[in-house]
């Protein structure tokens, strides 16, 4: 259950920063998530809002942007869509593929008053 | 409450020494401090107003890890994350690595578990410096609990340091503790699809070894199907087949170790 480990830094580093701004109350969160973050985003959701109680973030709306996986065929260069880690290539059949993207897990902004 | 210091732990990690019952270091607060008292200011923010941000969520934990990478480096300590399912036989791994290699690098050791020391029981019998990270709830190590261990360690120069990660497939590949590799642990007594059910992990490792391999006769397991989902999953894996319990395979594996500490 790491989503609890990421909930309370997410809670934390928004807290800090809602202070240095001199925020009342945290409103949205606005997050992104790669698909092959490791994160299940229902279970960050649950968590998040059981840790963010108390907080100057309790009740801020937690919006998160999915990002679709990019991968690239170390046989051919190929760049295409991925849906897991592991993925043939579409062009040569390759499994020799890389993750470029999909595993991004930030704070992209928040909404305060 | 600690029932020896009197101190609120919580559910924070604490750090234990084998044999040394008075000894103990809170980790704190895991690195996550909550912040409940904010001081209202006396401006109105009438209106929401959006604050650009751009923060990795694990800012916090990355950049320890990279404090703590750095500290290995400027010491020249081979940090290695040993991560498996609970039973794959890391401990085991430990215990055959760890007196093949202690006559020609120090070897320290830093135990995950959520509760008990008996793995840094087992690895302190084989005489070299061993910490027990008790993790209380939690599922994986972070790298403020190696941080706080390393500092009580006095790491030899030149040395090799395994980290026993807590026993999960999951959590544990998401948090750098500042190590140089993980090294993933799989046993013929799972399943081969394994790599592909848990592709995080594979994903995030330098090298896998498959345990157990003494009892491949006697259970349905494809050792070259599972390197093959390994590698689909991983193709820069460094792959490697042995039996802890009968040391078939741990030449090969202590061969390209010690290969690892001359680079250092």
């Amino acid at each position: 259950m790491h989503e609890m480990s990421i909930a309370m830094s997410i809670v934390d580093a928004v807290a800090a920063k809602a202070g240095e701004e001199h925020a009342q109350k945290v409103n949205g969160i606005e997050l992104e998530v790669g698909k092959l973050s490791g994160v299940e985003i229902e279970s960050l959701r649950f968590c998040f809002s059981a840790v963010a109680k108390n907080t100057i973030v309790e009740g801020a709306d937690l919006a998160v942007r999915e990002v679709q996986p990019l991968g690239e065929c170390s046989e051919c260069g190929r760049r295409f869509p991925m849906s897991f880690h592991y993925a043939k290539c579409d062009s040569c059949g390759s499994f020799k593929t890389d993750l470029l993207s999909g595993r991004e897990l930030s704070i992209k902004s928040i909404t305060i008053e | 409450m600690c029932d020896t210091c009197g101190c609120s732990s919580g559910d924070g990690a604490v750090i234990y020494k084998p044999g040394d019952a008075s000894f103990h270091v809170h980790v704190g607060d895991g690195g996550h401090g909550h912040h409940h008292d904010h001081v209202s200011h006396a401006h109105e923010h009438a209106h929401s107003r959006q604050v650009v941000f751009e923060q990795d969520v694990l800012l916090r934990n990355n950049l320890l890890a990279e404090r703590n990478r750095g500290y290995f480096e400027a010491r020249n300590v081979l940090a290695i994350n040993f991560l498996s399912s609970p039973g794959s036989g890391k401990t085991s791994l430990l215990e055959k690595t760890i007196p093949l290699i202690k006559d020609d690098h120090p070897v320290s050791v830093i135990e995950g578990d959520q509760q008990t020391t008996r793995d840094a029981e087992r690895i302190q019998a084989l005489n070299v410096p061993v910490l027990q990270v008790n993790t209380g709830t939690g599922c994986h190590l972070d790298a403020l609990m190696i941080n706080k261990a390393v500092r009580e360690m006095n790491l030899a120069d030149n040395s090799l340091l395994c980290i026993e990660n807590v026993g999960n497939l999951v959590c544990p590949a998401l948090f750098d503790l500042g190590e140089a590799m993980k090294v993933v642990v799989i046993s013929v007594t799972e399943g081969d699809d394994k790599p592909l059910k848990y592709p995080t992990m594979f994903h995030e490792a330098e090298v896998c070894i498959l345990n157990k391999t003494d009892l491949l006769p006697y259970v349905p397991f494809d050792a070259a199907k599972c390197r093959q989902n390994a590698m689909m999953v991983n193709h820069h894996l460094e792959w490697f087949e042995l039996s802890a319990a009968t040391e078939e395979g741990v030449d090969v594996w202590i061969k390209w170790l010690k290969s690892k500490l001359k680079e250092d």
